[in-house]
């Protein structure tokens, strides 16, 4: 029991210190444009968890990175690399947006979880497809969901500008391109006077159901095969294709669900810019590096999320301080992914060592009590 | 209005120039997956580079200087890169996104603290050529291009002759097909993957910056968009060889050009759908490519000797 512990926190460790890394070196790159670190990542707090409300922002940022990642720890669990959170955040919402847009009258407590299931089932064809495409025809995942971001994107710009935009704008010369607004009755309650919702909660209970699908189903146990060995999982009758589809359809379920809960619980309606960030504010990337910092964990994906949900929203509050620009959180990301992946190989390299250590230990003990003691 | 010879002339002639970033980060990802890593970061270096490349000459006015400080920027990038696969052997498909949202994130940084405004910049001066650049029609299609548009081709037969000819070619092939192998030969598998990758890297950061100080003169925030990811697409699409590679990039640019065209001339095509032609083009063909053409075996996989 003691050494598990003991396993436990040196697992925590590797990528906790990897994280501080890229902190560290944030600060260098601060100091090195002139403003002081300490302003800096001050005012970030701050701006996080200063106030009731500003941590209530943090948890609605966290929410989708939430429910994101735990796609990802599904998908990266199985080996099978989605970067496809983005459009596949889009097209949930796109789908729910649609539903509760032709249907305006129906009771709440109907069209949302409905929606939900909708959202799920969009993200999960946009993600599927790439499933299928790898499965069966060998294509590289990691570029067919790249190329199914871009895709939802446009599909998202199309359907904005043209038959989903709000008729108000559509009569108008600006034209923003925008829903309409759902009813009220299809807003996710909130917890006034914050922006907090009831997605918040959803997404971590998620989290243990994904927890439970992981590790306590036969299906989240063949996932856990086939990323693990696919070789082995062939021959112990495991149908490998099935599952790869199956990872890369759950995890597009989970990125559909938190594009819908930005609509239905954020902004209620939907809107674009142009570009993916502008619906989903990076989430979709952003997910992938709270769950890897999460260790692939459900649980650990939790407090991961609301770290960088942390991030994303000190950052503003960070640029309005010492007008550094949020950007900068982009940038930091990018430094946790790369120094959390790269540490996992000190992890397995103490790993190795404490194995090495127990197994001298035990041969030295089976010596001692194979030879009588000399006297 | 435009006449049809015009028009086609048009669409031919930023077909070539187009083709220009695609090749320059297509040919040195070429080079890194045949010697065994995939570099999923291009599209961050391109980025650094491209934002490198254009701080320098809007400072100095001087293009070259910038496209010297894309290439520092790409050789950081790429050794950095190469530090966290081959030495840490880091999953390299994570990392490379990683290295990826660090240019995304960084370029933006910089650019919004130093410069602030878009501006524009004389950037590199367009080939003049005595005699072929006056010529009709052939002039604009192929003779009066920027310098780095023919930099871009000249790759090409460039990395086909290492490849194919070079012992250099055969130590990084072998490191990508067969690294134990390599390795019990003498060749140092670290030291060819340090090489194709850094080289990877730089040739990535001149690709940022023949679409911002070649191309287009500015910079903008992710003024790649997906650029470089399809880049590593079109390693996959020409099976690994660089005049495959070239051909991909030709086709993506006309694909990308027809699609400017079409917005240029208002057809009653939404500009959504033009745009979204070269991913969905990107899709298709890696379906059909790929059940012919074999990556490197050890692509994607750490050595470790034994």
């Amino acid at each position: 029991m003691k050494t598990q512990w003991r396993e436990r926190i040196t697992d925590l460790f590797y990528p906790l210190a990897a994280a501080s890394l890229a902190f560290v070196l944030g600060a260098v790159v601060l100091a090195l444009l002139g403003v002081s670190p300490l302003d800096a990542y001050a005012a970030l707090l701050k701006g996080a968890f200063g106030s009731r409300n500003a941590f209530a922002e943090t948890l609605v940022k966290a929410t989708p990175l939430l429910l994101v990642g735990l796609g990802i720890c599904i998908a990266f669990r199985g080996q099978v690399i989605n970067i496809g959170g983005e459009g596949q955040m889009i097209v949930g919402a796109l789908l729910a947006t649609a539903l509760g847009l032709a249907f305006p009258d129906w009771p709440g407590w109907v069209m949302i979880p409905l929606a939900m299931l909708v959202a799920m089932f969009g993200g999960a064809v946009w993600g599927g497809i790439p499933g299928v495409l790898k499965a069966y025809y060998n294509v590289n995942e990691i570029l067919s969901t790249i190329m199914m971001n871009a895709i939802a994107v446009q599909l998202m710009n199309y359907l904005l500008r043209g038959p989903m935009i709000d008729p108000v704008q559509a009569q108008r010369a600006s034209q923003i391109p925008q829903t309409a607004a759902l009813s009220a009755a299809y807003r996710l309650p909130r917890w006034v006077p914050t922006r907090l919702h009831l997605g918040a909660l959803i997404a971590v209970v998620l989290a243990l159901l994904v927890y439970f699908l992981l590790w306590r189903t036969g299906w989240g146990y063949r996932i856990r095969a086939v990323g693990y060995n696919p070789h082995a999982s062939r021959y112990a009758g495991i149908p490998v294709k099935r599952y790869t589809v199956l990872a890369l359809v759950l995890s597009g379920a989970f990125a559909g669900l938190a594009g819908m809960i930005q609509v239905y619980g954020v902004n209620y309606r939907m809107i674009t810019d142009g570009s993916a960030t502008g619906f989903t504010g990076g989430a979709g990337f952003n997910g992938i590096v709270a769950a890897l910092l999460g260790q692939l964990h459900p649980l650990g994906t939790i407090p991961a999320s609301v770290l960088f949900g942390a991030l994303l929203v000190g950052a503003n509050a960070m640029q309005r301080a010492v007008q550094v620009p949020s950007a900068l959180v982009t940038a930091l990301n990018g430094l946790v992914v790369v120094f959390v992946v790269s540490s996992e190989y000190f992890r397995r390299r103490a790993q190795k060592r404490r194995l090495l250590r127990a197994t001298e230990r035990a041969a030295a003990q089976a010596v001692r009590e194979a030879s009588p003691p000399r006297g | 209005m435009y006449s049809i010879g015009d028009i086609l002339l048009g669409i031919a002639a930023s077909g070539i120039r187009l083709a220009t970033p695609y090749l320059y980060a297509a040919i040195g990802e070429t080079l890194g997956q045949r010697s065994g890593v995939l570099n999923l970061g291009v599209e961050g270096q391109m980025l650094l580079g491209a934002f490198a490349a254009f701080y320098v000459t809007y400072r100095t006015g001087n293009p070259w200087l910038g496209l010297l400080a894309a290439v520092l920027v790409g050789l950081l990038m790429g050794l950095a890169m190469a530090f966290v696969t081959v030495n840490l052997h880091a999953e390299q498909g994570i990392s490379g996104i990683g290295f990826y949202l660090f240019g995304l994130g960084m370029s933006d940084l910089l650019f919004q603290k130093l410069l602030g405004t878009v501006d524009s910049v004389k950037g590199v001066p367009d080939a003049h050529f005595p005699l072929l650049s006056d010529l009709p029609v052939l002039g604009e299609l192929l003779f009066r291009h920027n310098w780095m548009v023919y930099g871009a081709y000249a790759l090409v037969p460039l990395a086909w002759f290492v490849l194919n000819k070079t012992p250099w070619g055969l130590m990084i092939k072998a490191a990508g097909e067969n690294p134990h192998a390599a390795d019990s030969l003498g060749v140092s598998v670290a030291k060819v993957r340090y090489a194709t990758v850094t080289l990877g890297g730089i040739l990535s950061a001149l690709g940022g910056a023949s679409l911002s100080i070649g191309l287009l003169k500015i910079f903008q925030q992710n003024m790649t968009s997906g650029l470089g990811f399809i880049a590593v697409a079109l390693v996959y699409f020409g099976s690994w060889r660089p005049v495959g590679v070239l051909m991909g990039a030709l086709l993506f640019s006309l694909v990308n050009a027809l699609q400017l065209w079409v917005q240029v001339l208002g057809l009653p095509i939404p500009a959504d759908f033009a745009v979204m032609a070269p991913y969905v083009l990107t899709i298709v063909v890696l379906v059909i490519v790929v059940q012919r053409a074999r990556p490197p075996a050890a692509l994607t996989k750490p050595f470790t000797r034994e």
